[in-house]
């Protein structure tokens, strides 16, 4: 029964978290209900602090690495990246253009999965969760190819200060450019569901709004600002690696809502294989690492790199040995999250989770390649491959009645249409 | 004349005392250092009159006898400034920015927890990232800092000695 005309709501207030069943990764909201509608939002982070910026001081350039890769699970690439450049700045180093060329496609590829990552769960938190099954199948073959260039799904490992560990054959030029052109094929379907599906359209448009001068205030980041049409991107406004040489186009939506940040991630997945293409059409001849120095001459070094959520940085204070003085790291999440209690002004409760996912807030959803003993040991190595796994895997579900072929036929036959 | 150099001449036109400690890096880096008393001044000049519209981090340093405070300042044309001023570590109290950019109230809380830098203006609010039992006076990435004295002084005066033992 609604209340009475002039009766007022209590006010309540609901902690949610740091563990909880919705929740991917720690962390504690406190959100002030009157009725359905959000009064207030805060937000307590911190439970994922491991203390790595300490850590850095106390290992060695080369260590760090690896340490700062294992930043995130899902856009390792760009902590990795954003640090081998500061310190390759601070030695003077004059990296290969080949080895920014690779730094750039498995940067763009992991852009890829991040942000079909991010419209499975968009859809799951909407409760289009057919979104989230072929998003995520999807992600599959930009996942394959990440394993195939760089032996791992996330923390690839590919940068070494100098360059990179992996040069690129042919094979995996022409695997990328396959799988390039079946994602693109992928993205238009989605972008067509996107702007023709009412029931997605009307569940997102209008909710978790963030107004162009807010974003600009509250200095949000990545598609989260550039959905409030605010066009800032590190690779064209601070282009590093050889983005200015590849030409890129900002992709900005004036919905400034989660309806506008899905249609931006979308863009940008567009723009992505554009830039794939180009840098694997130009990829220059060369070696793919220059011999770095063991101890990094004095100085500082603030360096940009646009991830997949935003702008990332990382500050460097070198003081001449083989150990850094100071290493500052700030991810895009941080600067976002500020911007979430905006969004959730007089809201309704059951927007919080879009809300808070439209962010794509870095939840660490490690995944890795998996390594299983066979118990019957009928290979030599005695461990099982990935294809067996996944072979296994559909073999299992077809006992079960479920065949996903059919789907695939499907899809692909509207694909053509 | 180069973007960069305008604004050094610009700074150093409105502040002549940065004549000399204001450096261009590199295209689209520039770093300059004041004294505490009059950081806020350039800082509220560079954000309102040079288009430094973007605070990206602070950062905070641990420099033995000081502590340094490097604010990262941005434009849209990808020019960063790095601005620094120190603090004397015996008595760390700066004045926070957030009427200048409110992103800056969670990173003053950051270097409040992790250098123990006191932050004057900061509204009541959650610490951040440390965990609201972390023991007073202990600030991780000061130098003189190691893991292990906090781990056993925690472990400590959470479990009173009971089966803990020195790691």
């Amino acid at each position: 029964m609604p209340p009475e005309k002039g009766l007022k709501m209590r006010k309540v207030v609901i902690p949610i978290g740091p563990q909880h069943p919705a929740l991917k990764e720690p962390e504690s909201f406190n959100v002030t209900l009157s009725g359905e509608r959000i009064m207030a939002f805060s937000a307590r982070l911190g439970y994922n602090h491991r203390g790595i910026e300490k850590a850095c001081e106390e290992r060695t350039y080369v260590q760090d690495v690896y340490l700062v890769e294992r930043i995130c699970g899902i856009c390792s690439h760009t902590h990795s990246t954003s640090f081998t450049q500061a310190v390759e700045e601070l030695a003077a180093l004059d990296v290969p253009k080949r080895a920014l060329y690779i730094r750039v496609i498995i940067g763009e590829l992991e852009r890829i999965h991040s942000h079909l990552l991010w419209l499975g769960i968009a859809g799951h938190e909407v409760g289009f969760d057919t979104l989230l099954m072929y998003s995520w199948r999807d992600r599959e073959v930009v996942m394959d190819i990440l394993a195939e260039l760089t032996g791992n799904r996330v923390n690839y490992g590919i940068n070494v200060i100098g360059g990179v560990k992996r040069d690129l054959e042919g094979h995996h030029i022409k695997d990328i450019s396959k799988a390039v052109d079946t994602l693109e094929e992928r993205t238009k379907y989605y972008i067509d569901i996107a702007t023709k599906e009412t029931t997605l359209i009307q569940r997102l448009s209008g909710v978790g709004k963030l107004p162009h001068e807010d974003a600009l205030s509250l200095g949000a980041t990545g598609p989260t600002a550039r959905a409030s049409n605010v066009a800032r991107d590190i690779r064209q406004d601070d282009p590093y690696a050889v983005y200015s040489e590849l030409g890129f186009r900002i992709v900005t939506d004036n919905h400034n809502d989660v309806y506008g940040r899905t249609l931006v991630r979308l863009g940008e997945l567009m723009e992505t294989y554009r830039l794939i293409r180009a840098a694997v059409n130009n990829l220059p001849e060369g070696p793919i690492a220059v011999k770095a120095p063991r101890k990094i001459p004095e100085g500082e070094v603030f360096s940009r790199y646009e991830a997949p959520r935003g702008e990332n940085v990382h500050y460097i204070k070198s003081n001449g040995t083989d150990k850094p003085e100071r290493v500052k790291v700030r991810a895009p999440t941080l600067a976002n999250v500020q911007t979430v209690a905006r969004m959730l002004e007089d809201e309704q409760l059951a927007d919080l989770p879009i809300v808070i996912a439209a962010i794509d807030p870095c939840f660490s959803c490690t995944d890795r390649m998996i390594t299983v003993k066979d118990p019957d040991d009928s290979n030599p190595r005695g461990i099982i491959k990935w294809d067996d796994i996944r072979s296994y895997s559909i073999g299992l579900y077809r006992s079960r009645g479920v065949d996903f072929s059919l789907l695939n036929k499907k899809l692909a036959e509207k694909l053509k249409c | 004349m180069t973007r960069e150099e305008e604004i050094m001449q610009g700074l150093i036109k409105k502040f002549p005392a940065m004549e000399g400690k204001i450096r261009v890096r590199r295209a689209r880096r520039l770093t300059a250092e004041t004294d505490q008393a009059g950081f806020e001044e350039i800082f509220a000049y560079a954000q309102k009159m040079l288009g430094f519209t973007s605070l990206c981090t602070i950062t905070g340093l641990d420099e033995g006898q000081t502590l340094g405070l490097i604010y990262h300042i941005t434009r849209t044309d990808g020019i960063v400034l790095n601005l620094k001023f120190s603090v004397p570590k015996d008595k760390p109290v700066i004045k926070s920015m957030i009427k200048y950019f409110p992103i800056s109230d969670i990173y003053e809380r950051e270097i409040a927890d992790l250098l123990g830098v006191q932050v004057e203006g900061l509204p009541e609010g959650n610490r951040y990232p440390l965990p609201e039992d972390w023991p007073r006076d202990e600030y991780p990435l000061r130098k003189d800092w190691k893991p292990k004295s906090v781990f056993t002084s925690t472990a400590r005066s959470n479990a009173a000695g009971e089966g803990v033992k020195d790691a």
